[in-house]
């Protein structure tokens, strides 16, 4: 016996490895959701940013989903599973990383106002330049 | 010597491959801090530039292009791995290689062209999360070139043996991981930061 490499080496590049025609759709699958998302934000296609930004974004997230699948050859089976475990695992602490701080920080924004804001200048001392400072 | 087999449990063959799964996935939790710190400060200019004025979308697209192109010629290489040819994975390597550099080189250019108009890391909220967030992926696709090149000298040395079929399937992992966080990177930072 000589480690587990040798003996199970070219079971798991099967396994790990996907087919031609696999690399071949992925890449064009990855290609068109590339190409559209550059042609709606620099042709301005809509006259609407919301619009595009959900349309782009949602493209990233199929785009990605494309490469997990045909590069990656994320499945059930790989791993007996556990690489799948681990993904919607991350996948919910970035939801969780990424709303979360978007959330607070939206709201932490709008009730610390600039101090440069009119209405909170009015009455208010000036503000003494820190350089100046002891 | 006597053998046994497992009957029940499907057992994961190589631990190694998890393993590094595991760590890929550790590191896609540092890409979305960066990226939630991008979300949080792209749009704080500090008077300073904005995404709109300063990014070149064509280029963005070239350094894209490159980049998914270096995704299958690995997966081309894995391919030709699979059939024990070694010269055509140790090319489709080289391949990646090149394209990974043109990809690094491109970004280099744009960095040294923000630097140069003084949009430069300590200007504004935006450019420190930018140059944090697309620097640290740079960064990545450098050392894996570093390991790519180590791989080939491996490869040309000892050629497909078990050890190195499963570094390339590793740096394969790696690869392919660096180009999904290049798909949120053109999109959140890029397309994004150029609409109104």
């Amino acid at each position: 016996m000589s480690g587990d490499g040798e003996l199970h080496g070219p079971e798991s590049a099967i396994e790990h490895a996907g087919s031609r025609k696999d690399y071949v759709t992925g890449f064009l699958l990855a290609v068109l959701l590339t190409a559209i998302p550059f042609w709606l934000v620099m042709g301005r296609v809509f006259g609407h940013p919301g619009l595009t930004a959900a349309i782009i974004i949602a493209l990233a997230v199929v785009q990605i989903v494309v490469h997990m699948v045909y590069f990656l050859h994320m499945n059930t089976r790989t791993e007996g599973g556990w690489s799948l475990l681990a993904l919607l695992f991350t996948t919910m602490l970035v939801v969780i990383a990424l709303s979360g701080s978007l959330w607070v920080m939206y709201h932490l924004d709008h009730n610390m106002m600039p101090t440069g804001m009119p209405d909170t200048m009015q009455g208010a001392a000036p503000i003494p330049d820190p350089r100046t400072m002891p | 010597m006597p053998r046994y087999y497992l009957t029940i449990a499907h057992h994961p063959h190589n631990g190694t491959l998890l393993g590094f799964w595991l760590y890929l996935m550790s590191d896609c939790l540092v890409f979305a801090c960066l990226f939630a710190v991008y979300a949080v400060l792209g749009r704080h200019y500090a008077g300073g530039p904005s995404g709109a004025e300063l990014f070149d979308l064509p280029l963005v697209a070239v350094n894209t292009s490159l980049l998914l192109l270096s995704s299958i010629t690995y997966g081309f290489a894995m391919l030709a791995m699979g059939g024990n040819r070694l010269r055509e994975t140790m090319l489709w390597l080289a391949s990646t290689g090149f394209l990974g550099a043109g990809f690094i080189g491109l970004e280099l250019h744009e960095f040294a062209h923000l630097i140069a108009d003084g949009a430069g890391p300590q200007r504004s909220a935006f450019l420190s999360s930018f140059f944090t967030l697309v620097g640290t992926h740079g960064l990545h696709v450098t050392f894996g070139i570093v390991w790519l090149i180590t791989l080939m000298t491996q490869l040309s040395r000892y050629g497909l043996t078990a050890a190195n079929r499963r570094r390339v399937m590793c740096l394969s992992m790696f690869w392919h991981f660096l180009d999904v966080v290049w798909i949120g990177v053109f999109t959140v930072v890029y397309l994004l930061g150029v609409l109104p």
